[in-house]
């Protein structure tokens, strides 16, 4: 019941914020939150759920970005048209880094997401049909409603509200199905439950097309609010690290772990930029890289887990050297 | 074959040396405590421009240089091991994990804020000159970098085999409560791994930095080469990181001479995906 009344109180906010601080900064910071905490809530599905640490994942924003920028700049469609392109290949992306590693330890899974991810930048980078280092844009003056290209940030803002909400209750269900019980157990040990007969390679390889499949989505929002897409907004490792850092802040492995870490950085990044100007740009990514360590190194649950008593860390190897 | 293939392939040879140097910094830590460092390359950026600093702001050349890479890295490498790696070890993957990624970002971007994003290039008088032999034609720079760093990888794996140091980390690695039974410390012992893994990538850092260009993300290139490096020679094995190292050299710079120097780097990371696919347990097979 206490939940229940949480989760209203969590709705209503989403829903009155943009009509209460209603600047055109205020909308567009509040529409970059709920993207982020899509492609975030995304990541969680793999990364915290699955206990799979993808530090790539942009491959798959990248994939639904150009998808949709695609099919107008190629096709003259709207760039909705891309989104079930752009999910196709990220799913069949995920089966072809993910068969191979999930089988291996979680490091080969890790760095075969940066390399692929990083394969991906360099061979977009030097396609000409994909608008190589100048990236691809989408329509400047929009023809319909379904180009989806709006001024306002108001439109995005709920558009992106709607789909985050679907995300969450995709997630919320998985965790609820066999497949959630079955990532529980192999998060726990992969052994005990492999042993029990929990299909442990294909269940995370599940988790992992899923999760791949909803970047994408996030990607092609992405790419339709500011209207183009290039190697680095659609390939480069920054966005991946700020998906990660975002849900890791806020608590892996938690429904609403990835809202709260972009609520917090995405108004830290926003903040900083414009103060600092060019400079914060560096100084940005050092912040992020000490406020991960500090995460990994003291709270490794997220800032959430301080607040959930019922999934913190299993502590079975933290208590010192002993035997 | 041609002088022109010949050179390309020494070239490979030389710079495989070097890759080789780091990745058995790499290998030595991942097969001695199951961790692996993604800041592993971001500490050869440190190291290259630890180099850089002290070739053209204090006017030191690579006799002071070198050294003082390696000792600075070694340094990092200890403090890194007390502040973090030793609590995160017995933490979930996603700790470990994270932890070493933060690291390499928080290293990336300092340097980054510090001296920019532009290439730096080290002075041409610094290692100058070029030989000639039977038609080869080599840079001193790249001749004495992969030569160093061939001597000192073979020297860390005598040091890891032949001596009682060696023999006492090996122990940590089997098992440390029976090595702490017998008397070593696994604190003391993991941290010299970090030491001498670190102090690798700064040396190498030092060397390639005569060479290469200079920028703060070039630490991800090199991070992912260092991977694909250990997991081809096997994880824990100085001579496989050895081997693979110059193969990954030769096949790097043969690829950027036969189809483009813009798809050197792809050709290694397809080359490492399809080892996942199938070879997972590297060259020389076991794991």
């Amino acid at each position: 019941m206490r939940r229940l009344i949480w989760l209203s109180v969590v709705a209503a906010i989403a829903i009155a914020y943009p009509l209460l601080l209603s600047s055109p900064f205020q909308q567009r910071l509040g529409a970059l939150v709920l993207l982020y905490a899509i492609a975030a809530s995304a990541w969680n599905i793999v990364g915290g759920y699955a206990g799979q640490v993808s530090v790539g994942h942009v491959v798959f924003f990248g994939c639904g970005a150009y998808a949709a920028m695609g099919s107008y700049a190629k096709f003259g469609l709207s760039p909705l048209f891309g989104i079930p392109g752009g999910i196709v290949l990220a799913v069949g992306l995920a089966a072809i880094i993910g068969v191979p590693t999930l089988r291996l330890s979680g490091h080969y899974f890790s760095m075969a997401t940066i390399a692929v991810a990083e394969t991906m930048r360099l061979i977009v980078t030097n396609t000409d049909w994909l608008g190589a280092a100048v990236g691809l844009s989408g329509p400047t003056v929009p023809r319909n409603i379904f180009d989806l290209s709006f001024l306002s940030s108001l439109p995005y803002y709920y558009l992106f509200l709607a789909i985050l909400a679907i995300t969450l209750l995709i997630t919320w269900w998985m965790t609820n199905s066999r497949m959630g019980f079955y990532l529980r157990a192999i998060k726990d040990s992969e052994r005990a439950a492999r042993s029990l007969g929990a299909p442990a390679s294909r269940t995370k390889l599940y988790a992992y097309m899923l999760s791949a499949a909803l970047t994408s989505v996030a990607g092609a929002l992405y790419a339709m609010m500011f209207g183009f897409v290039d190697p680095e907004s659609g390939f480069g490792i920054l966005i991946s690290v700020k998906i990660l850092i975002m849900a890791a802040l806020g608590g892996a492995g938690l429904l609403f772990g990835p809202l709260v870490g972009a609520a917090i950085l995405v108004p830290l990044e926003e903040i900083s930029n414009s103060w600092l100007g060019g400079k914060g740009a560096g100084l940005t990514f050092v912040l992020y890289g000490a406020i991960i360590v500090v995460i990994a190194r003291f709270q490794p649950g997220g800032l959430l887990s301080l607040f959930t008593r019922r999934s913190k860390p299993t502590k079975d190897t933290g208590a010192g050297h002993a035997p | 074959m041609s002088f022109v293939l010949v050179q390309v392939i020494v070239g490979g040879l030389l710079l495989g040396a070097v890759y080789a140097l780091f990745s058995s910094g790499l290998t030595l830590v991942w097969g001695m405590m199951n961790i692996v460092n993604f800041a592993h390359g971001d500490f050869v950026m440190l190291g290259m421009y630890v180099a850089y600093v002290v070739y053209t702001l204090m006017g030191g050349g690579p006799i002071l240089g070198a050294p003082l890479a390696t000792l600075v890295l070694a340094t990092v490498g200890v403090v890194v091991y007390f502040a973090l790696i030793r609590d995160i070890m017995k933490g979930p993957m996603l700790a470990q994990i994270l932890g070493t990624f933060g690291l390499a970002l928080l290293l990336r971007y300092s340097v980054f804020w510090w001296f920019g994003a532009n290439f730096l290039s080290m002075p041409p008088n610094i290692v100058g000159g070029t030989y000639a032999f039977a038609g080869l034609r080599i840079e001193a720079s790249r001749l004495l970098a992969g030569v160093v760093a061939l001597l000192v990888t073979l020297g860390l794996h005598l040091l890891l085999t032949r001596t009682s140091l060696g023999s006492k980390m090996l122990a940590v690695a089997e098992d440390q409560t029976a090595a702490q039974l017998m008397g070593i410390r696994p604190d003391t012992m993991q941290a010299i791994a970090w030491a001498i893994a670190a102090g690798a990538t700064g040396l190498a850092g030092a060397l390639i930095a005569n060479f290469f260009y200079i920028v703060p993300t070039v630490g991800e290139t090199l991070g992912i080469v260092a991977f694909v490096t250990v997991s081809l020679g096997g994880f824990g094995s100085v001579p496989g990181a050895l081997v693979a190292g110059l193969l990954i050299g030769v096949i790097e710079s043969l690829s950027g001479y036969l189809i483009g120097a813009i798809y050197k780097d792809i050709v290694v990371y397809v080359l490492f995906l399809l080892f996942l696919w199938f070879r997972p347990q590297g060259l020389m097979g076991k794991m």
